[in-house]
């Protein structure tokens, strides 16, 4: 069993769906949580509430993740509250599915801020702590569809893909400090973000899955757990399917 | 009260592991001293620490040798 107890973590975009799940499995593992979100306020404070229930520790914290400043105030928080940065769990992600033909400027530059230029400002921002520590864990929510390519997501594709090669970078530049740097590919995993595609996608991706059903989220938060936990410790740079078979 | 120069000294002793009589106004970081860029990253991290300063990345960027961030440091303090 994973063992989180005396760490801190932070998820982002931790207020529903797979993000949500994550924070609540860290808490039960003993985790301090810092339960960041940008716009849904009530629903971040529902999960605070929850892990709180629950006997865990945590905290709601509102920062986009692709505003530097935003997210420096973020971990100063989490410094004060819990006093060390052990894990940052790069989860917050949106999408704006459009054929490339049609797709806008603003649909790519928006996925890919939040996405990409998300997961660059809060590994960079966790970084100084985790280096003085000697020790740290990054936790990275890529996707699969970031390995195989998906028509009508050019922009969401191109970010995770991107959050994979910089996975592996960031595994790179940090191995010498203790740090690990991880990625997680989930396939079809039932959420709201997920609930969003029509029902003719949600068919010719479940013709597509071996095992033959859609993922839950406990299921990548489980395996986001064990990246995170002194379980992994020899693992870096490296992404973990978790699509029911969809690639390999 | 220890000056400028030997509270670097410590930091750059402390972190590179080098011997005290080689950190030299003129000995250069990466070049004399054995840092790689990762540890030029975090000399200067400590040298906030150790004199509560923020160095801005341009600045950090322009320290190259240890009498770079002792003139640095003291011309900021003054």
């Amino acid at each position: 069993m994973s063992d989180l107890t005396g760490k801190t973590a932070i998820i982002t975009g931790a207020s529903r769906g797979i993000g949500a799940e994550i924070a609540k499995r860290f808490a039960e593992a003993g985790a301090n949580v810092v339960v960041n979100y940008s716009g849904s306020q009530q629903k971040a404070e529902a999960v605070v509430e929850a892990i709180k229930q629950n006997g865990g520790e945590a905290i709601a914290v509102k920062a986009n993740v692709a505003d530097a400043e935003a997210v420096k105030a973020m971990v100063e928080e989490t410094m004060a509250a819990f006093g060390s940065v052990d894990i940052l769990v790069n989860n917050a992600g949106i999408t704006r599915d459009n054929l490339m033909m049609r797709m806008k400027d603003d649909e790519w530059d928006d996925v890919i801020n939040t996405n990409l230029k998300g997961v660059f400002v809060c590994t960079k921002a966790v970084t100084r702590q985790m280096m003085k520590q000697r020790s740290g864990r990054i936790v990275n929510i890529a996707s699969i569809v970031g390995v195989m390519g998906n028509a009508g997501q050019a922009n969401y594709v191109a970010s995770k893909a991107g959050v994979i090669g910089l996975t592996k970078t960031t595994a790179r530049e940090l191995a010498s400090r203790g740090i690990t740097a991880n990625a997680v590919a989930p396939g079809f995993i039932t959420t709201d973000m997920t609930d969003q595609l029509n029902e003719d996608i949600q068919k010719s991706m479940m013709s597509q899955i071996p095992l033959g059903r859609f993922g839950k989220p406990e299921e990548v938060a489980k395996a986001a757990l064990f990246l995170a936990s002194d379980e992994a410790s020899y693992m870096t740079g490296q992404t973990l399917h978790l699509d029911g078979g969809m690639v390999m | 009260m220890a000056t400028v120069l030997e509270r670097v000294t410590k930091v750059i002793v402390d972190r590179l592991g080098v011997e005290e009589n080689e950190v030299k106004l003129e000995a250069s970081f990466t070049g004399d001293l054995g840092a790689d860029s990762l540890d030029v990253v975090e000399l200067v991290m400590e040298l906030e620490d150790e004199f509560d300063m923020e160095i801005s990345d341009e600045d950090a960027e322009g320290m190259a040798t240890v009498g770079d961030a002792v003139s640095y440091i003291e011309k900021k303090q003054a």
